[in-house]
This record gives C-alpha cells, sequence and structure tokens, in this order.
C-alpha cells in the first residue's frame, strides 16, 4: 500500500497541479491570472517528463568513471526546449494582455466580452 | 531522504498553486509564481535533471517573473472579484471529475511506478544514446565529441535541428511582441504617442473610443 502510493504520488501531484492550472485558467477572468495559470499546468508537464525519466538508484546523466546507472537524458532535452518556448509564448502573450490594456482598458475578460457586445 | 525531501516539496508546490488560484492581488500571484518555479527546480534537482533546474531556475523562476512583473506595470495590479457567487463552480466540478478520472488511470496495474528501471520509457533510444556518450567521451578522432554531459550532446548534437526550431520560435515570438507593442516600450515609437496624446484629449482611457485608437496604430 505504502509502496503503491509512493510509486504514485509524484504521477497524482502532476495531476493535482495540472488541473490547478486548469481550474485557474477556465475560472478566473483576469488574463494575467490565466497566464499564470497556464504556466502551472505547463510546469505539471513538465514535471510528468522528469517523473518518468527518474530511474531509482540513478544519477544524472553526466557520464563518470565507476557509475553505471544514469536516469534518463531524453525527457530532460525535451523539456529544456519546451522551457524555453514556454518564455517565448508566455511573453507573446503578456504582449497581448498589453495590447489589451491600450485598446480597451482592463484586462478583465467579461468586461471586455461586455464592450464587445455593447458593441 | 530523497522520498521524504521529494514528498515535501511536492506537497508545498500545491500549496502554492492553491495559493496562486485564491489570491486577487496579481503581484502577489507572481511572487508566487516565481516561488513556485524554484520549487519545481529544486525537484528538477532531486530528480537527476540538473540542466532543466538550471533553466528552469534562470528562465521559470528570473525572466518569467520579470516578464510578469514588466506586463503588471502596464497594465493593472488587482484582478476584480468573480461577479457570480457560484459562477467558479462550473469549472471546479468539471476540474474535479478530469482529475478523478487521471488519478483512476494511474491505477492501472500496467502503470509503471516511479523510478522504475524496467518501464517502457527507459528502453529503446535512452539507452542508445547513453551507451554512445560513454564511447565518446574517452575517444580521440574527429567525431569524439569529449562531452560527458549527455543532455549537452543530445541537445547539440543528435537533436540539433529540434534547437535549431527552438530558436525559430523564439524568433518568431519576438517578432510577435515588437509587432504587438510597436516597437520597443510602449509609447515611445511615433504611433504609441499619438495614441497616448489622443487618450489625454479623450480624457479617460476606458471605454470604446481608445479601442478605435488602437485599431489604426
Amino acid at each position: 500500500m505504502w509502496q503503491t502510493f509512493l510509486g504514485l504520488y509524484n504521477y497524482w501531484i502532476v495531476i493535482l497541479l495540472m488541473m490547478a492550472g486548469f481550474y485557474i485558467v477556465m475560472s478566473r477572468h483576469n488574463l494575467v491570472k490565466k497566464l499564470i495559470g497556464l504556466n502551472i499546468f505547463q510546469s505539471a508537464v513538465f514535471l510528468f517528463y522528469i517523473s518518468v525519466g527518474k530511474v531509482r538508484g540513478g544519477t544524472a546523466p553526466i557520464v563518470e568513471e565507476g557509475i553505471t546507472s544514469y536516469s534518463n537524458p531524453l525527457p530532460h532535452v525535451l523539456i529544456l526546449t519546451a522551457i524555453v518556448v514556454g518564455v517565448a509564448t508566455v511573453s507573446l502573450g503578456l504582449a497581448l494582455v498589453v495590447r489589451l490594456k491600450e485598446a480597451y482598458g482592463t484586462i478583465e475578460e467579461d468586461e471586455i466580452n461586455e464592450m464587445d457586445a455593447a458593441g | 531522504m530523497i522520498t521524504v525531501t521529494n514528498l515535501a516539496l511536492l506537497a508545498f508546490m500545491a500549496i502554492t498553486a492553491w495559493a496562486i488560484a485564491r489570491t486577487l492581488n496579481l503581484f502577489v500571484a507572481t511572487m508566487l509564481a516565481g516561488i513556485y518555479s524554484l520549487l519545481i527546480a529544486t525537484v528538477f534537482v532531486l530528480l537527476d535533471a540538473v540542466d532543466v533546474a538550471f533553466t528552469e531556475a534562470a528562465v521559470g523562476a528570473g525572466i518569467t517573473t520579470v516578464l510578469f512583473l514588466g506586463a503588471l506595470l502596464l497594465t493593472d495590479r488587482h484582478a476584480k472579484p468573480h461577479k457570480h457567487r457560484f459562477g467558479t463552480y462550473g469549472p471546479m466540478l468539471l476540474v474535479v471529475l478530469l482529475g478523478a478520472a487521471l488519478v483512476y488511470t494511474t491505477l492501472d496495474p500496467l502503470m509503471p511506478h516511479f523510478g522504475d528501471a524496467g518501464a517502457p520509457a527507459q528502453g529503446r533510444l535512452a539507452p542508445e544514446f547513453l551507451a554512445d556518450s560513454v564511447r565518446q567521451v574517452g575517444r580521440d578522432g574527429p567525431t569524439a565529441t569529449h562531452i560527458p554531459n549527455v543532455v549537452t550532446t543530445t541537445l547539440a548534437s543528435y537533436r540539433g535541428f529540434d534547437t535549431l526550431g527552438e530558436v525559430v520560435v523564439i524568433f518568431t515570438a519576438g517578432v510577435g511582441v515588437l509587432a504587438l507593442l510597436g516597437g520597443g516600450a510602449i509609447g515611445a515609437g511615433a504611433g504609441g504617442r499619438r495614441r497616448r496624446s489622443a487618450r489625454k484629449d479623450g480624457g479617460t482611457v476606458s471605454g470604446r473610443g481608445s479601442t478605435t485608437d488602437g485599431a489604426d496604430a
């Protein structure tokens, strides 16, 4: 029982964080808050990949004499790329938010929708 | 020891995420997001992903926080509370159902446990890359990489085109940001100055008037 809990704990936390991010994106009207939620969702995916790559008893994938077991380096490579791409998308999103603030004077999604509906 | 640290750090991350969801102060939310990034970077060190931890600490906790602070400076510092009292119940229900379904999936006996060396993800490519890197380190010749860090060799050599694609994405995002903000800081370009003076004449910023100002810029 305890073994199952420890073996799945990382995945459960990943699910929890992912759902927390998803909830923030759906339920909050503030656009900056939505982007932070998107960030949390994204990090949860990163954490999932890195958790999958971990090998018990293994060490960081840096070749060294006398070490035979390494953790999986492939998820690390993929997530390195993903983190940098993530910051690029976040910066683009924030630029959009700043433009919306310029154009509508608010960053609350419901108020922007009301203004659009009012014509 | 590592297990206990892992348990504690991940629990802290869950608490931080909850606090981010609760707060209406966007400055607080940004700072909490920075803490969240540092926590996840520490978890990455525990899980042997030192390169990823380094990048997350520099990019996630550093650059992203600065970008958010800059955006807050140009927009608002406070989010408005939800207008309808029950407006967040629908998303909460959906999220709980989806989360429960995902947790149910992990209970499948075929799900490889955390740290399992025999998991399908550990097969095929990864041992190939590792063995090749071990072979290359001590060798001489034009094709030898001499780099002991397997992540570096994989990123720069075996998956070099992937990294090129990443550079293209960052370039595109940079061009997009410049196009949206009119080159440089707000109000620095000719368009920005026109918008700002129009706003001064018009008095308030809110309403449809400023929308048309933005559209022609």
